[in-house]
């Protein structure tokens, strides 16, 4: 069974024709064409896959596309329209903090959710929000920094 | 060194992408006309005026557009940067508008001077490209001061080069390197064009921006699994689950049910769902229920391994290396016995495997992210039945590769399906579950020691590595005389002054377990039983762990420097709580030599906290200084991931673990904070990338001995061993 659902992604609505259990993830990736959410495990447990939905943090390989309804959707191809969103790209780079890359995306959505909800996050507050995006690099230490950064607005 | 010698000055434009080159110039590759990808990045065209393009590696169109073509593929360690950085540096261009290319599949070109082969890995790209890309510059900026200088009637010795452009002093007469290109094109490559001296680089030992993280943080950048094809299909694969099985039965008509999905795929071995999209093509997959024939691997377990390892281990091995009289003086009573055991580990890049397959009759078209390209094209021609130049392959950033991506099976396993839907493109991504189970893994190691002491220093030390011969099947004829050359790296070197010394290598292939190289590679085994054995022989003597070392060290003054320097960063000797203690690694790998201080603290449960880690790096000539220490901390991490969680384990033939939820990897609440210490050095570069990932868990495993008295032989990290259920392993 397919319906049809009309996505708002990024300020743009996009109508596609899929399972209502299909995740968010492939809707995003092989329908529409938005590679930058990438897919790392399929199971939550990764963080690869982060999106907004409505500014939270979402897993969107686990989000059926029909849970969706008319909320926000917000990808790593737009995240640079938010304020925070752009202050995390510009201290990522600040801080060189990208390594192969493929996991920033997560990174960067999960991080610029953490400041849009907690401004000046301590250590604390940037574990419980980063620990779910793994990265294998192992650029944690740099992610913590450039976070603390775009909080303090230097990056900018 | 075949890539700056020999090429002309004429390069032709496509046609040429591999095979016999007589003299030709490759371009990089493009996509061909009508199969534009839509999410590939736009090439420019070349000027048509013609470019040039005195080596592999570099060419200048008439509008001064520099580009330059990376032999090694990006994967995370920055080796875009640093090329551009080297071949920038003798050229002499303005850094700031180079434009980089991936190298096309072509082993006369773009080999690897350590192999032979196109093979990013080994940590050596810096290592093995540092002289041909210098003398690649250095040729290039020759030939156009050369061709400015007959311009202006000057002697070319007068002239001098900044920023893209030739510059003649006493009469103020300069050129920009666009101006040139015709001349320069005229003339003939320099035999052994004049070097910088590294006093007077300006660019290398700077610590630069990387020119691929901009469009990693937008989500711009293309990798391997990003590729996207006009009609293209997408398909997910079932391997058997047991190596060697095959496929009995399957349900296609359920699989067929599946809203989206459009072809079932049966081989004999492996099954895979083609749908319009990766939902379709798993959810069909799980509806294939696939029944498999196990075949003779059917009830092998991890169990059988240690034990065949074991008895493997027994037996005497090749001889790597001796130096004066280790058994005599073992025999003489009074020595010191260990044994230590490694893991299989998986790899896990964050990227899942993934290839891009378009396959008719005449042709094939690859896009992937791999660590060998000119393998991956090869491997697929060979299969096909197609010339090796009607293949052609796209390489990508790479999303992770750690060893894993220095293998094409993932390219087969995708021709192989499009061997049953000729003519059109298919993209087969594999699950992480798929990933994790159907790894070439870092083998089980076991590695026996024995040695004695006289006056707090070693007397004699006989060392034998028993385990899995990845060389012997990735690289045949580099395997002679029963030795293989990685798996006894870092054993054969290592450090320590040992005036009677044995090496032997015992090949031992696991049952059923294909094996292949993971970062840090053979001395990851070898520094951990070394430097773990070190702490226990400390211990015996009745010395501290970094006064024991330091005292066999004068033969190597940049490892003493290193270990002097992390001891005093460390904190070395400091007061620390209970429960806490501090480990150190000393290790020459990768022609780097770095001492590392891991503290950690074990609690009651047996559970570990990593509270800090000190480093100290002699690297030589550090290229982009920054990227030496995020490669470190970066190493460290994923070292310190597998000593506290990594270990894949077997039973009834399967792998057990399947997803980052019993393949644990550190999390940002876990890490500690590592500190770099790059020590200025005029020696040249060595490798940076596996360094960390070998230094990690022997300091570790040493902090935790010096904080609970259990010295750990075997990795991962057992917490009932630490929390006093069980004894430890020996």
């Amino acid at each position: 069974m397919q319906d049809t659902f009309r996505l708002r992604i990024n300020g743009e609505v996009h109508a596609v024709t899929v399972p209502p259990d299909m995740p968010l993830l492939w809707v995003l990736r092989d329908v529409i064409g938005l590679t930058g959410t990438k897919f790392g495990c399929g199971i939550a447990q990764c963080g690869a896959c982060t999106v907004h939905v409505d500014g939270r943090p979402v897993r969107s390989c686990l989000l059926p596309t029909s849970a969706v309804g008319e909320q926000a959707v917000t990808t790593i191809e737009g995240i640079g329209e938010t304020k925070e969103g752009a202050r995390v790209q510009m201290a990522w780079l600040a801080l060189e903090v990208i390594q192969c890359g493929y996991c920033q995306s997560g990174q960067i959505m999960s991080a610029a959710a953490l400041l849009a909800q907690t401004p000046a996050p301590d250590d604390a507050d940037i574990d419980a929000a980063m620990a779910g995006n793994i990265c294998r690099c192992g650029t944690y230490l740099r992610i913590r920094a450039a976070i603390k950064l775009a909080a303090s607005g230097d990056a900018a | 060194m075949p890539a700056v010698e020999n090429l002309s000055l004429n390069p032709t434009r496509r046609g040429l992408l591999a095979g016999a080159l007589a003299g030709g110039f490759v371009l990089a590759f493009r996509v061909p006309a009508g199969a534009q990808p839509e999410s590939e990045p736009d090439q420019p065209a070349d000027e048509p005026a013609g470019p040039f393009a005195p080596n592999a590696f570099i060419r200048i169109d008439p509008a001064g557009r520099t580009t330059l073509t990376m032999p090694q593929v990006e994967m995370g360690q920055g080796i875009y940067t640093a090329v551009a950085m080297i071949l920038a540096e003798e050229l002499d261009a303005d850094f700031a508008s180079v434009a980089l290319e991936h190298a096309p599949p072509n082993d006369r070109l773009y080999a690897n001077p350590t192999f032979g082969i196109q093979v990013t890995g080994n940590s050596n790209s810096v290592r093995a490209f540092w002289m041909p890309l210098r003398a690649a510059g250095a040729a290039a900026r020759a030939m156009l001061v050369e061709a400015a200088a007959t311009q202006w009637g000057v002697d070319p010795a007068s002239c001098a080069t900044a920023s893209g452009e030739v510059v003649h002093a006493e009469s103020g007469k300069r050129l920009a390197y666009g101006a040139l290109v015709g001349a320069a094109s005229a003339l003939s490559p320099p035999a052994d064009p004049p070097l910088k001296d590294p006093k007077d680089f300006r660019l290398v030992g700077k610590s630069l921006k990387r020119f691929d993280t901009p469009d990693k943080t937008n989500g711009k950048t293309v990798y391997g699994i990003d590729a996207m094809l006009p009609g293209m299909k997408i398909a997910t694969v079932a391997h058997s689950p047991v190596v060697g099985g095959k496929v009995a039965h399957v349900d296609e008509a359920a699989a067929m049910a599946v809203p989206g999905v459009r072809r079932v795929v049966v081989l004999d071995d492996l099954v895979a769902v083609v749908g319009d999209h990766m939902w379709a093509a798993k959810t069909g997959l799980a509806a294939l229920a696939v029944a498999w024939n196990d075949g003779p691997n059917a009830s092998v377990s991890s169990q059988d391994v240690w034990t065949a390892l074991r008895e493997a281990s027994a037996h005497e091995g090749a001889v790597a290396k001796s130096v004066g009289d280790a058994d005599g003086m073992l025999k003489k009573g009074g020595a010191i016995e260990a044994a230590y055991e490694m893991p299989f580990l998986a790899h896990a890049p964050m990227e899942p495997l993934n290839c891009t397959v378009r396959l008719t009759p005449e042709s094939c078209e690859i896009w992937i992210g791999t660590q060998v390209i000119s393998r991956v094209q090869k491997t697929v021609a060979d299969l096909v039945g197609l010339p090796q130049d009607k293949v052609v392959v796209h390489n990508h950033y790479i999303g992770g590769g750690f060893g894993r991506r220095l293998e094409p099976d993932m390219a087969l396993t995708a021709a192989r399906v499009a061997q049953a839907m000729i003519g059109e493109t298919v993209k087969v991504v594999w699950t992480r579950e798929e990933d994790i189970r159907h790894d070439v893994y870092r083998p089980v190691y076991r590695d026996t020691v024995a040695a004695t002491l006289s006056k707090g220093k070693i007397a004699a030390l006989k060392y034998k590595v028993t385990g899995s011969s990845i060389i012997a099947r990735w690289l045949p004829p580099a395997f002679q005389k029963g030795i293989d050359i990685d798996a006894i790296d870092c054993a054969v070197d290592m450090p320590y002054d040992v005036p009677n010394f044995h090496v032997e290598y015992v090949r031992a292939e696991p049952q059923g377990v294909p094996t292949g190289f993971w970062r840090g590679v053979g001395p990851n085994n070898n520094v951990f039983a070394i430097e773990s054995f070190m702490d226990e022989l400390a211990r015996k003597a009745g010395k501290d762990p970094v006064a024991f070392r330091r005292d066999m060290l004068d033969k190597e003054p940049r490892a003493k420097a290193a270990l002097d320097l992390a001891a005093e960063k460390s904190g070395w000797g400091g007061a620390l709580p209970r429960r806490a203690g501090r480990g150190v690694c000393v290790q020459p790998a990768f022609g780097s030599f770095i001492a590392t201080v891991v503290e950690a603290e074990v609690d009651t449960s047996g559970e570990v906290r990593l509270r800090r880690v000190t480093c100290a790096v002699d690297t030589g000539i550090a290229v982009n200084p920054d990227t030496v220490v995020a490669q470190l901390e970066g190493g460290l991490i994923f070292g310190l991931t597998a000593a506290l969680y990594g270990e894949i384990t077997i039973r009834d033939g399967r792998v057990e673990q399947s997803n980052f939820n019993d393949y644990r990897m550190l999390r940002i609440n876990e890490v500690p904070p590592i500190e770099v210490h790059v020590i200025a050095s005029g020696a040249a570069p060595g490798g940076i990338g596996e360094t960390g990932t070998t230094a990690g868990p022997p300091a570790l495993r040493n902090a935790i001995y010096a904080a609970t008295g259990i010295p750990l032989r075997r990795m991962p990290v057992d917490r009932e061993v630490l929390a006093g259920k069980k004894e430890a392993w020996r």
